[in-house]
């Protein structure tokens, strides 16, 4: 069998939590379930809504996997850089 | 030689050098070039600029560029008393810039213009972006100038008909299966791969620079002073935050009084981030799921967002956003009063100015410009229930029963 070879990316992302996420631990648990190391850089998060800026590195797959879990949980993932496709 | 000094990024303000870079390591905000106007100042005034090339490139000196440009024509377009549209408004002063008389339709050429020749300078072999429309055409067609290769990405819900207009130029036409996001996050993954100018990645502080001549022109045209209120359609906010400082430049460098314009941002109902922050009293853009026909400016997630918002109120401006049928509305209004053909971009902006007008907002004496950033071509198919026209035999007869009171005697 052969096994695929790990290659360690960084990804700047967004994330947008919905009210009824604010409480719980998800970057946390990105972090454990995915080995995603995960770096804050900017933040504004209140009772009601918040949004996270942050550098995640680690496997490319492993970051893929993790974004697809975080936006499964309920969470709006956005690159930092924006929208690329412009009219 | 150019006045540039570093990139600085916009939040935090660590420093760094001129090179192909759009985040700050730090925070990850946007960093934008800076020069030394010190320098600048000596070496600018209304006479040169007045006796320099009849484009965008008379500004040379205030943009981020070394030597030689790739230059397709672009900009000096022209700045219309709109007076039929404006005694329909209740405007006295109203202008349009109408920058759909661009080499390829649209504003998108300024700003490309300097990210192209940048790419060059950074010894680019490649300039690549991602767009349906606008943004590839102006890609495409530079990157034939230069004689660089071009790769365009669009998504591939993406009708064959719009992709034309970039085609013509014979670039690398890549069509990714998937939505908008999906091309949004191969193209950041390939932006990271390859040795590519990335036009709104990391060639983005110097592109954006391009988009400041939007600024100058109208304040040269207007006879050296800047308008009371500027009216521009909004999608990743960039452009706007730099016509704001390209005014700002001109009164710093002594060639106009003090800026006093208001600045309305202007976007269509169906993703209109900026104009719900501003309107909710948010610091902070939420992301939406675009959906207008106003295609220039559907950006869901707008990079330079909360700096547009900024602006929008520390300027005492306003946002505005208004509904497909408004903003078809607007396009038909323009092209009846004034005759300009704008893309569906351009009717939001009419459209605005209209509800802005009405409201008392914008005062019938103050001096208005109105930005049509793209021509009407592009966006036929959204008013394409304008052809009704009059059938006849071909005989007087029939000409007169089918047309009847149509007819000026
Ligand atoms: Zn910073």
């Amino acid at each position: 069998m052969v096994k695929k070879a790990k290659k360690t990316v960084k990804r700047q992302v967004m994330f947008t939590f919905p009210e009824k996420l604010i409480t719980e631990p998800l970057i946390y648990n990105l972090g454990i379930q995915f080995h995603v190391v995960t770096n804050i850089r900017r933040a504004d998060v209140t009772e009601s809504k918040g949004w996270v800026v942050l550098e995640l590195e680690g496997d490319e797959t492993d970051i893929e996997k993790g974004l697809a879990w975080m936006t499964g949980k309920g969470v709006r993932v956005d690159p930092v850089v924006g929208d690329i496709v412009e009219g | 030689m150019s006045y540039t000094r570093v990139l600085r990024c916009r939040k935090c303000g660590q420093e760094y050098p001129i090179k192909p870079m759009n985040l700050c390591e730090l925070c990850l905000s946007p960093l934008e070039v800076t020069y030394d106007y010190q320098a600048m100042r000596g070496a600018v005034s209304r006479e040169k600029f007045a006796s320099g090339p009849i484009s965008m490139w008379r500004y040379k000196d205030l943009l981020p560029v070394e030597d030689d440009v790739i230059d397709i024509g672009t900009g000096y377009t022209p700045l219309t008393k709109a007076t039929n549209l404006g005694k329909e408004l209740g405007l006295e002063q109203l202008y349009i810039k109408n920058d759909g008389v661009n080499p390829t339709y649209s504003f998108k050429d300024r700003p490309v213009s300097t990210g192209v020749t940048k790419a060059r300078e950074f010894g680019f072999k490649a300039v690549a972006c991602a767009s349906t429309g606008n943004l590839a055409a102006s890609v495409a067609a530079h990157a034939a100038k230069a004689r660089m290769k071009a790769y365009v990405f669009v998504p591939s819900n993406t009708e064959p008909g719009k992709l034309v207009g970039a085609a013509i130029y014979g670039p690398t036409l890549v069509v990714v299966k998937g939505s908008y996001d999906d091309v949004n996050r191969l193209c950041s993954t390939l932006a990271q791969r390859y040795k590519w100018g990335f036009i709104n990645i990391n060639l983005r502080p110097y592109y954006a620079e391009g988009s400041k001549t939007l600024a100058y022109e109208v304040v040269e045209q207007l006879g050296w002073r800047a308008p009371d209120c500027v009216v521009y359609p909004v999608g990743s906010g960039l452009s706007f935050t730099r016509i704001w400082k390209g005014l700002g430049e001109l009164a710093m460098l002594g060639l106009t009084g003090p800026v006093n314009t208001h600045m309305y941002l202007v976007q269509a109902a169906g993703a209109s981030p900026i104009v719900n922050a501003f309107q909710s009293g948010s610091q902070h853009v939420n992301p939406v799921i675009p959906n207008t026909v106003a295609t220039s400016i559907a950006m869901g997630n707008p990079a330079d967002g909360y700096y547009a918002l900024k602006i929008a109120r520390e300027s005492e401006g306003g946002a505005c956003a208004v509904t497909d049928e408004e903003l078809i509305a607007g396009m038909k209004l323009l092209a009846q009063t004034e005759g300009i053909f704008a893309e569906a971009t351009g009717g939001a902006v009419i459209a605005s100015l209209k509800k802005l007008a009405a409201a008392g907002t914008i005062k019938k004496d103050q001096v208005t410009v109105a930005y049509i950033t793209g021509a009407g071509p592009r966006s036929q198919e959204v008013v394409s229930d304008i052809v009704k026209p009059f059938v006849v035999e071909p005989n007087l007869e029939s000409f007169e029963k089918v047309l009847g009171n149509e007819i000026t005697k």
